[in-house]
């Protein structure tokens, strides 16, 4: 009974993670946007610095007519935004965010593999969405969500081998127990592929060509409305969560920092899942939009060769020290 | 008569193989033998909370939104005219020859992870290294090939 109890308390943390995070992260984004252009942002819901803006998008999202085009392909348009968002809750189940059974959701054997496997699920949605629309736009849409996926995965994939051939081990906590500060220049270049191939993967500018709303208005998504899209903007937001929390836990140390990993460590892994999130805001400020043969150039001829090499130097560094 | 602190280990872990597999993690203990299915079993759970959070959602949204259905609102918005034509449009998929090369890559990547867990222990010294060299030289010279065929360049 303890032990059902155990578990019912950690599924709700993680929903609960799972349901807070994406908005915090997107309020920031709006505020940290406004900044660097200039503006304000939203400064009237909830009285205080507009805090409560993401609250008010959500009741009007819940409010809206749900617009199904007599088109489209019914159950799979209706069905998309939940395939698209349910994969990242899964993957917050197994991301550890302090030392010991106690701060993590579950801790699954084959982290890395699982985690990795179950992300790849959520374009899925895009994909469903793009073809069950009807719709010219939404067709390229998905069909360049897909491209990106294939072309962004492989680079994803060979970063992660690289860590778990220093840890030896592809359980995450177990990498992250693994850890020394040295890891970080000898890792480097892989952190720096797995990164940019996670924010292809979620679509984020500079990665946003399958939504360019100047040129396919907005990809997969142009047809949905009210709730259906609002998931489908959760489960991006989610993605930005995921993926910043993995990039901490397999390159940047999770949990340990300068002061030792104990009590506090959780802090820490927040702190840096909090940074690399602002960095993929302060991205999307910055750099303008990659056309589409720029983007799979930039993965098969510079991500691929160089996880390709880290995973070199991972082997040799780690067989010499053993 | 064996240690008997080697047996509670042993079965606290499940076997011998399976915790030498799982190295020093300080996770042995639960992940292996019944923290394997106990753990999938958690994951699914998540799984079922998800579904019903998604089903709740709609189904209170049906209960919220209005429904005013229109032909006009029902027509395919696409760019904001009248669509042309069929949506299921035909296009130039360029994108089927990087479905194949990632299809060939991450296959053979999927190999890694098991070796990786493995490949630094002393006793195999340096075999372990030279396979991994014969491995990236597969990759290079596939992504190589791929390249000189000008598949990676946009047409």
């Amino acid at each position: 009974m303890n032990g059902a109890l155990d578990v019912a308390l950690r599924l709700l943390v993680v929903f609960a993670v799972f349901l807070t995070f994406p908005l915090i992260i997107g309020q920031t984004e709006h505020k940290v946007m406004a900044h660097m252009q200039g503006r304000l942002g939203p400064m009237y819901a909830g009285g205080f610095h507009g805090w409560a803006q993401l609250v008010a998008d959500g009741v009007k999202f819940a409010q809206k007519e749900d617009v199904v085009p007599t088109g489209a392909d019914r159950r799979i348009f209706q069905l998309a935004p939940a395939v698209a968002l349910l994969p990242y809750l899964l993957v917050l189940l197994a991301i550890p965010i302090g030392p010991g059974q106690g701060a993590v959701g579950q801790v699954v054997d084959a982290g890395i593999f699982f985690v990795l496997a179950v992300m790849g699920v959520g374009v899925l949605g895009s994909l469903m969405a793009g073809w069950a629309s009807a719709n010219k736009f939404s067709l390229l849409g998905g069909l360049r969500t897909a491209a990106q996926l294939l072309a962004y995965e492989l680079p994803m994939l060979l970063a992660a081998a690289s860590v778990a051939m220093a840890a030896g081990t592809v359980s995450l906590p177990g990498i992250v127990d693994a850890f020394k500060w040295w890891w970080v220049p000898w890792q480097i270049v892989g952190a720096l592929v797995f990164f940019v191939a996670g924010l292809a993967e979620l679509q984020r500018p500079p990665f946003d060509m399958p939504v360019a709303d100047s040129e396919i208005i907005f990809g997969a998504y142009t047809e949905y409305t009210g709730l259906r899209f609002a998931l489908f903007l959760l489960a991006e937001y989610a993605g930005i969560v995921v993926l910043c929390g993995l990039t901490t836990v397999l390159f940047l140390g999770g949990w340990h920092g300068p002061w030792g990993a104990d009590g506090l460590g959780w802090l820490w892994t927040l702190l840096k899942a909090a940074v690399l999130a602002f960095v993929v805001i302060w991205l999307r400020v910055t750099y303008p939009r990659l056309r589409e043969d720029q983007l799979q150039k930039l993965s098969w001829t510079l991500l691929v060769p160089l996880s390709l090499a880290q995973i070199a130097l991972t082997g040799i560094v780690k067989v010499v020290i053993s | 008569m064996p240690d008997p602190t080697a047996v509670a280990v042993v079965a606290e872990t499940g076997s011998a193989s399976t915790a030498a597999y799982a190295g020093n993690t300080g996770y042995t203990g639960n992940v292996f033998a019944a923290g394997y299915f106990h753990s999938y079993s958690v994951v699914g759970l998540l799984a079922a909370v998800g579904v019903l959070f998604v089903a709740v959602a709609f189904g209170a949204g049906r209960l919220l939104r209005p429904v005013v259905p229109t032909p006009e609102k029902l027509l395919t918005y696409e760019c904001g005219v009248d669509p042309v034509g069929e949506g299921w449009a035909h296009t130039q998929v360029r994108y089927y020859v990087y479905a194949f090369l990632y299809v060939i890559f991450a296959v053979d990547s999927i190999f890694l992870f098991p070796w990786a867990t493995v490949f630094a222990d002393p006793r195999y010294g340096a075999t372990t290294l030279v396979e991994m060299f014969v491995f990236l030289g597969f990759l290079a010279v596939g992504l190589l090939y791929a390249y000189k065929k000008g598949v990676l360049t946009w047409t």
